[in-house]
């Protein structure tokens, strides 16, 4: 045989051996497994609160453990709020408006069994915050403290009661102690506050027990069938959770059955997924993709400025870039939010943005922008900056980007216009899940950065004032008043740039049923049902 | 042989300082916060400080450098900022996958591009020469995680006769090379990280076989009346050398694994551990297996060129 011969019959050897193994569609996964297919790049931490940004909480966090007060996804049709968790109810003490009593649900379990106690509560905010005890846990401290930067302290009053003392009067603290899970003590005492053995034998006494992991590519969890909301008890047998965070490998996993929930398609591969009968979902949520504003020095400390970039963006066109996957942003919060009020919206008008230009004497005007070329809850940012470009400068402004990686501009964030004063205004997408930080953080001084998100220094008196009257009032239905009337000023005072508020898409095997996406960050995955 | 063994060994010393050096100074060269996984975006000031004692990440960089050299003398890596697992177990067990997927690539590429080289080399000219270039000029020009992405799309997406990502069934811990199912993950990804080394191998090749074929020693091989079979066999062994050289630097290139392959298909390698260490500047990874995949590659040219002297005994004098 001469070595055109040996060489074909290595090929033909090759081919064979890849035929024989590729034989037939890829395993079927097993019956009721809700294969979830993350954008993280790895397995969220599993020792609290999680990490990898919100996806984390969603999906770990939330799963594993409850707080005290846990958010009601029930409902896709109204905007997603908090609702009793591990504890039933709350009231602020008459004699003392920073003084929290919550009283405590009875009769809950931790996964390992122990019984769920007050104790367990102090010890948890302990391991939080206090670094002279034995469970503090610097990671947590970290994840949290944003959190908890106005806890004080925490008091036992008696087996089923406990009160949090806040530092400032503020009638939004519960909303912070949603994103403060507790975790077991029991399980923690017993593995010596190793927090790295804890990672992979958590308890909690979220809907969910963990069963195993593999470091980078999958976790398992399992119904846990004693959780204490028999409504919220899981309906499939697993749960695995797949971190891909490559947009297209999602869409690749999903067609090809080897996952049944994917997180974020990418808007391009929306028609094919259609065409294969996959369920696309997305529905309004607290989401806020836009430009902070330069307060301290530059074009944007003159309101018709402002003003101008907010009538320059063609919002309808943004939205057919996205392929209808985003919201309109005229706000900080979508018009579904409860405080959104009436404000004024500044609808696409590019001959009265170059008129206020001309006004302000700011002709053409030159503007620096930080931007991403991805991030998390970043959307498209290439294409969608390019666009508000082209808009802005239709309208008389002149767009300088400094264009850095997500790392890098989390720094210019958090370093606030004291560290970066040449940068007019920073496209970093935030959260606005409850009204601090939908709209507070925006506008008071105690949030200037570095100390807080309110990175282009923003504050004025009369906004300070409606803060104090926000944070004091308790009546849930006065707030809301002031709450809407504090969207309505932020929006005449144009303290942002608003673009989009984003859908989060999801895409679904059919044989995934049930499922209800909340309009929230977080989802609740306990009434999927599985078809086989 | 001992003494050239032990110059060569010598000489990873001031290879792995250099290689801690110049990675410690970029990574801290570059923008960002090593914390930024774990602190949330609006982190006070206050908080950053807080965690960065603790991460010992307040303390001067040389001194930073200083204290992360002499516990990786002991062995010891640190641990992974945002997973909290140690790093020697993130970067071993990492490259143990990729190693998987290098170890099926590697023969593939060397058959492959081995045999379309000779082939070539011994037809200089004619339609097969041409046929076999094009298809290494290909090889090495097509993006791979383009060509990843249409095998997927073909093989997995359309066809479904073959799993689009990860690394088996149940993940990596349970993968098994020996089992049917598992092995029909690797078949994507092995194809599209072999075609580079395919291409480039087999111009190699191509280019040696035909250089010693026009040799003054394969005339007087011809003429003492060798089969052809018999002269490709002397043609080869002269080969082998300058195709092994190469082989060795595409081994070590794709041990460090393939970031975009790896993470087209999301397998657990060491690249696809490199590019989220680089995403989360969780730094003690990135220095921890950038250092130990320095020494990787050093030791597979080191074996590369023992191999070669074992063969060509002229180069161990040189």
């Amino acid at each position: 045989m001469d070595v055109r011969h040996w060489g074909m019959a290595g090929m033909i050897a090759a081919a064979a051996a890849v035929g024989a193994v590729a034989v037939g569609p890829s395993p079927a996964a097993a019956q009721g497994t809700l294969r979830v297919a993350m954008t993280a790049g790895d397995l969220p931490i599993t020792t609290g609160t999680a990490d990898q940004g919100f996806e984390g909480m969603r999906f770990v966090a939330y799963n594993l453990y409850d707080a005290l007060v846990n958010w009601d996804l029930s409902r896709s049709d109204v905007a997603a709020d908090v609702r009793p968790g591990l504890a039933t109810s709350w009231e602020i003490d008459p004699a003392n408006p920073k003084r929290w009593i919550f009283k405590l649900r009875q009769g809950v379990k931790w996964h390992d069994g122990c019984p769920f106690t007050a104790d367990d509560v102090v010890w948890n905010f302990q391991r939080y915050t206090d670094n002279k005890t034995p469970q503090f846990d610097t990671f947590q401290f970290a994840l949290t403290r944003a959190y908890l930067t106005n806890f004080e302290g925490i008091e036992k009053i008696d087996d089923q009661t406990i009160a949090i003392t806040t530092k400032q009067v503020s009638s939004l603290f519960h909303y912070n102690l949603s994103l403060v899970v507790m975790i077991s003590r029991c399980r923690a005492e017993a593995l010596k506050f190793d927090w790295k053995e804890y990672v992979t034998q958590p308890s909690g006494t979220g809907p969910f027990r963990y069963v195993s992991s593999v470091p980078r590519e999958r976790m398992e969890m399992a119904p846990n069938k004693e959780y204490w909301d028999d409504k919220r008890r899981a309906k499939f047998d697993k749960l695995v959770l797949i971190p891909m965070p490559e947009a297209a490998t999602r869409t690749a996993a999903l067609l090809s059955g080897q996952v049944n929930f994917i997180e974020a398609p990418s808007p391009d591969t929306i028609p094919r997924l259609k065409s294969s009968g996959m369920t696309i979902v997305t529905n309004s949520y607290p989401h806020n993709w836009s430009y902070q504003l330069n307060f301290v020095s530059g074009p944007f400390t003159d309101v018709r400025v402002r003003r101008a970039a907010n009538y320059a963006i063609n919002r309808p066109d943004m939205k057919e870039l996205l392929g209808g996957l985003m919201e309109e942003g005229y706000s900080t919060v979508p018009r579904s939010t409860a405080y959104y009020g009436n404000p004024i919206e500044y609808k696409f008008d590019p001959k009265k943005a170059n008129a206020l230009l001309k006004e302000a004497g700011c002709l053409p005007c030159n503007i620096t922008l930080a931007i991403s070329t991805s991030g998390s809850g970043q959307m498209q940012p290439l294409p969608m900056n390019e666009l508000a470009k082209s808009n802005l400068e239709a309208a008389g402004f002149k767009v300088n980007f400094e264009v850095m990686d997500w790392n890098a501009l989390l720094d210019v964030g958090r370093g606030g216009v004291g560290r970066f004063p040449n940068i007019n205004g920073i496209n970093i997408s935030r959260a606005a899940q409850d009204p601090w930080y939908g709209l507070i953080r925006h506008v008071t001084k105690t949030q200037w950065a570095p100390a807080g998100a309110n990175w282009g220094h923003y504050s004025t008196p009369a906004m300070e004032d409606l803060v104090t009257r926000i944070g004091e009032e308790f009546d849930g239905g006065k707030r809301l008043v002031l709450l809407k009337q504090l969207n309505e000023q932020m929006n005449d005072q144009a303290v942002l740039l608003w673009v989009a508020h984003d859908v989060n898409p999801r895409a679904l095997s059919p044989k995934v049923k049930g499922f209800v996406q909340a309009q929230s960050w977080f989802q609740d995955l306990t009434p999927i049902t599985i078809t086989p | 042989m001992l003494a050239y063994i032990l110059r060569r060994i010598l000489y990873v010393v001031p290879i792995a300082f250099g290689v801690s050096v110049v990675c410690f100074s970029l990574v801290h060269l570059a923008p960002g916060d090593p914390l930024q996984t774990i602190l949330p975006a609006d982190a006070t000031a206050e908080t950053i400080e807080i965690v960065k004692k603790a991460y010992g990440f307040d303390k001067p960089i040389p001194v930073q450098f200083g204290l992360w050299l002499l516990h990786v003398l002991q062995g010891d890596f640190g641990v992974s900022i945002s997973s909290r697992r140690p790093v020697i177990d993130e970067v071993l067990g990492s490259l143990s996958n990729t190693l998987v997927l290098t170890g099926f690539a590697i023969p593939v590429a060397f058959v492959i591009g081995f045999t379309m080289g000779a082939i070539a080399g011994c037809h200089p000219g004619r339609a097969i020469d041409r046929f076999v270039t094009g298809v290494a000029v290909m090889g090495v020009s097509l993006p791979n995680y383009w060509l990843g992405i249409v095998l997927v799309i073909v093989f997995a997406v359309e066809w479904m006769v073959l799993p689009a990502t990860g690394m088996g069934p149940s993940g990596s811990a349970s993968f098994s090379i020996f089992r049917l199912d598992d092995l029909r993950y690797l078949i994507l990804p092995v194809i599209t990280l072999s075609m580079i080394p395919i291409g480039i191998l087999s111009r190699t090749t191509r280019a040696a076989v035909a250089e010693i074929r026009g040799q003054d020693f394969i005339i007087t091989l011809r003429a003492k009346g060798l089969s052809e079979f018999a002269i490709i066999r002397h043609v080869v062994k002269n080969a082998m050398p300058g195709v092994l050289a190469v082989m060795g630097l595409q081994f070590g290139y794709l041990i460090g694994g393939s970031i975009l392959i790896e993470t087209v298909f999301t397998w657990p390698g060491s690249g696809f551990l490199l590019s989220k260490s680089i995403i989360n500047r969780d730094i003690p990874v990135l220095q921890g297996s950038i250092l130990l995949l320095a020494m990787v590659f050093v030791a597979t040219n080191l074996l590369v060129d023992l191999l070669q002297s074992a063969i060509d005994p002229r180069i161990r004098r040189a």
